[in-house]
């Protein structure tokens, strides 16, 4: 009776609740992958299943597991920095869809820094901030002063930001390709430090600061929504914005503001990763990179929790860099960015669970004694 | 065997975390009956109604439909078997229309095209035939709340229901409405609809019920006939103890002047012309204004000029001899000004934030609550909510960690009533302040209001029920139209003089 009782109790907090629902969504994911799988080619699915499970386990020797496993978490530092993007204004009532926008100005601003004007990390870095900031601040002020949807401006901003970045860096791309030239050859200065942590990863030398560095904002991210002043109003805005006019808050201010942080952070997350070379970017991409999508996967899986983004991200980007692994000669190449695809959209659907997940514990707990 | 039950709710038991809701009630509703459900807020009332309503599943308990059993697991079940209700707080779309708001849900459709003219039609019957005015095709964040009420009740009057739950359905309306709604629902009780009618308005049970249950901390009293009880019987069934009706109050002893406002005008957000026209009124040390009224005149505007949640559009408005006209709202509440706003769950309170979160809604920047970094200080929040949650007897299942959505609507507003009064502001204004709660807790802030008065403080209230602008203010005044059309000392004034002021038939100058 009593256990029974504190299990309900369990089962009620929302920390395990966004947990159990999280895991729920990746189940699902899976499954459903799995199933797209078999319709393909019945005979590789299970195989294939594993295989994007197994990401970097795929290797059989240690060292090279590390090294992949670097790969991973390489990529997994931009796309925790487009989460909490979307989270931080997500509690404030926003839905920046326009992270993905932010993330390329970012993107554009730290390699422009680095590539046409040769300055080193740390300037290029700050570029990725302003330059997310100003896309993010340009919306905010939109929404504050006209009141035009965040997210309408935010799309807009994307297309506006891609090929603005796309003119911008034609003129430090390989003459035969449409890619940007290497850090590694034109500007080392530029390349974010190692500081040591390439050894552990099996001399992988993308392993940069940059993923300690993006766990640590997290963590900041997660002290100012919790502990200060400006996270308290920046909820009470969220939740209920008369009543936080009523009490005298900015709200015009507090727009900006966060849209601003909202922006600098995915902005700082393009710089990320184009600074420690692992990718470079291709002047004629016609789509936003998928990074500040994945971002609003990541922040509802997390269970909009910045600690629990810190999973989520690890997973979805676990689950894409996985999906390259897919036998190429079954699967045909597009696959595995379905399969990590389709996962990735069911993990959106955490809020959605929670809610039906809470009405069974209340009916069952009416039910039981009738 | 309960044939003669329209309803029959039996042994009815409802747990929530921390707090026995419902503990074993019974309640039955005979056919072509006005029962009156009453109770103290928190006494259980509105949880046992959402349960009959399918909002809530009870843990024990069963209920009976014509003597039938039934189970109703959700709205929809209740709609089916013909239950209908207006909520205390309205489940109205904001953006739609009152008609559209009217037929959401049961909306008469021709190939798959809106046949909105004859649902319109319909509705002008009803309104006409039961005096409830609205304007069927203004959008409901536009109009009053009480044409908001009178748009619930012709939903469900709409949907043909024969079992009709009105909770707390007079707490807005003026008193020539109330009577108008007394007689609807005795005429819907002639025709043989069962109402349930939750109030803890004693005067106004006495008049309209057959019968009255009455609860009390989640438990059954009694059930009584009305023809042979009283309401001292019924308020000590209620509270448990005697209540006084009256307020205690030594005369005003009136001090300097605190509010000056001169020709003030503020822009309607409904209309073009302006809600409230040059209005110019003082307010002293030591006194109770009241600005009394029938809803949606000027009132609410002229209280969003005050505090500064709307722009005026001309005039002054001077506080302690401050020019306030231009200031922020923060500005005024840390000179001096408390609101206890109109609307507690659209201004007065972040709903998914926590009691203590709350209670310090208007204070959090200061020094007491957060550091020079600008992080708030978590010891001493928790350490302030629970002081006032001790000397406001603010009620919750889980101290100062209460979501503030899950209390009571009178808990609620003892909230906020701390927050703002425990600022020891020199001009308090508020706002229909007791609206929708019961005599226990009207008792306790109508005395609060005094005790800021007898400190030497400014007290504005603006209110619409004459009761209590006749027991709790020195001096009224009756605004109409946007203007204030008349000034009344309560002590030589009658009600029926106030109400020919209130619905405009007589007015006179008055100089601030």
């Amino acid at each position: 009776m009593n256990t029974e009782k504190e299990k309900r109790t369990i089962l009620a907090n929302d920390g395990v609740q966004s947990f159990l629902t999280a895991l729920l969504c990746i189940v699902i994911g899976l499954f459903v992958g799995f199933i797209v799988l078999l319709i393909i080619s019945p005979q590789g699915a299970w195989e294939g299943i594993i295989t994007i499970l197994k990401n970097y386990f795929t290797y059989p020797s240690g060292p090279a597991k590390m090294k992949y496993f670097g790969n991973t978490l390489v990529k997994m530092a931009p796309l925790l920095l487009c989460a909490l993007s979307i989270q931080f204004c997500y509690k404030a009532g926003l839905f920046n869809i326009g992270a993905a926008g932010q993330y390329v100005a970012g993107a554009g601003a730290s390699l422009y820094g680095a590539l046409a004007l040769g300055l080193p990390w740390y300037v290029d870095v700050i570029l990725a901030i302003v330059a997310g900031l100003v896309f993010g601040g340009i919306v905010g002020i939109l929404k504050a002063y006209a009141n035009v949807n965040e997210v309408i401006s935010g799309i807009m901003l994307n297309w506006i930001g891609l090929y603005t970045v796309n003119m911008l860096l034609t003129g430090v791309k390989e003459t035969a390709s449409p890619y940007t030239v290497t850090l590694a050859s034109t500007n080392e200065s530029a390349l974010l430090p190692n500081m040591g942590l390439d050894k552990l990863f099996t001399n992988n030398k993308y392993v940069t600061i940059a993923i300690p560095l993006a766990i640590i904002v997290a963590i900041v991210i997660q002290i100012i929504l919790k502990k200060t002043v400006f996270g308290y109003e920046l909820q009470a805005t969220g939740y209920n914005k008369d009543a936080a006019k009523y009490s005298g808050m900015k709200e015009k201010k507090n727009i900006i503001l966060t849209l601003m942080i909202g922006g600098a952070l995915a902005g700082l997350g393009a710089s990320f990763l184009y600074l420690t070379g692992y990718e470079q970017w291709s002047v004629t991409q016609s789509s936003v990179p998928v990074m500040g999508f994945n971002g609003i996967a990541a922040t509802f899986l997390g269970g909009l929790d910045p600690i629990g983004t810190i999973f989520a991200s690890y997973f979805i980007q676990h689950i894409t860099s996985g999906g390259s692994y897919l036998d190429k000669a079954v699967y045909p190449s597009q696959v595995s960015d379905l399969i990590s695809a389709i996962i990735i959209y069911l993990c959106g659907f955490v809020l959605f669970f929670k809610t039906v997940f809470n009405k069974r514990l209340n009916a069952k707990k009416g039910g039981e004694k009738a | 065997m309960a044939e003669e039950y329209a309803i029959e709710m039996r042994n009815i038991t409802k747990r929530f975390p921390g707090i026995v809701a419902n503990d074993n009630i019974t309640l039955q509703l005979k056919k072509g009956e006005i029962h009156a459900l009453l109770g103290e807020n928190g006494a259980g009332k509105s949880t046992l109604m959402s349960v009959l309503f399918g909002l809530y599943q009870a843990e024990e308990g069963s209920i009976y439909k014509d003597g039938k059993e039934v189970h109703i697991k959700d709205p929809n079940d209740a709609n089916d078997l013909g239950i209908g209700m207006v909520h205390q707080h309205f489940k109205l779309v904001q953006c739609f229309t009152v008609l559209d708001n009217i037929i959401l849900g049961v909306e008469t459709t021709k190939n798959g095209i809106l046949q909105k003219d004859e649902a319109k039609k319909k509705i002008m019957e009803l309104s006409d035939k039961y005096g409830l005015s609205v304007d069927p095709d203004a959008k409901i964040e536009d109009i009053t709340v009480g044409m908001q009420q009178r748009t619930e009740i012709l939903k469900m009057l709409y949907r043909e229901n024969d079992i009709l739950i009105f909770d707390e359905p007079t707490a807005v309306l003026t008193p020539g409405e109330i009577d108008e709604l007394m007689e609807i629902m005795k005429g819907l009780a002639k025709e043989g609809k069962s109402i349930l009618f939750i109030s803890h308005k004693l005067n106004e049970i006495m008049a309209v019920a057959d019968r009255c249950t009455v609860l009390r901390r989640g438990k059954y009293i009694g059930t009584v006939e009305i023809e042979k009880t009283t309401k001292e019987e019924l308020s000590k069934m209620m509270v448990g103890r005697d209540v006084k009706f009256e307020v205690d109050k030594k005369p005003a002893e009136i001090g300097e002047t605190i509010l000056s406002v001169r020709d003030m005008t503020v822009a309607s957000k409904l209309h073009k012309n302006n809600a409230v026209k040059n209005v110019s009124f003082d307010v002293h040390a030591g006194e109770v204004l009241c600005i009394a009224g029938i809803d949606g005149n000027g009132q609410t505007e002229l209280v969003y000029g005050l505090t500064g949640l709307e722009p005026v559009v001309s005039g002054n408005i001077n506080l302690m001899g401050r020019d306030i006209t231009k200031a922020s709202i923060r500005e005024r509440s840390t000179s001096g000004m408390s609101h206890i706003p109109e609307d507690r769950q659209k201004h007065g309170l972040v709903l998914d934030y926590s009691l203590a979160y709350n209670l310090i809604l208007q204070r959090y920047f200061g020094d007491e609550f957060s550091t020079k970094g600008g992080f708030l200080k978590q010891g001493s929040i928790k350490a302030y909510a629970d002081r006032l949650i001790e000397k406001y007897d603010v009620r919750s299942g889980r101290g100062a960690d209460t979501l503030v959505r899950s209390m009571s609507g009178g808990n609620q507003q003892k909230a906020i009533i701390a927050r703002e009064l425990d600022k020891n502001p020199q001009l308090l204004i508020a706002v229909q302040p007791t609206r929708g709660l019961d005599v226990g807790a009207i008792e306790y802030i109508h005395s609060q209001l005094i005790a800021q008065r007898d400190a030497g403080h400014a007290v504005l209230l603006v209110s619409l029920e004459l009761e209590e602008v006749f027991s709790v203010s020195d001096r009224i005044l009756v605004m109409y139209e946007g203007e204030i059309v008349g000034e009344f000392d309560p002590k030589t004034t009658t009600r029926e003089e106030l109400g020919l002021y209130m619905s405009g038939a007589k007015r006179k100058e008055v100089a601030a």
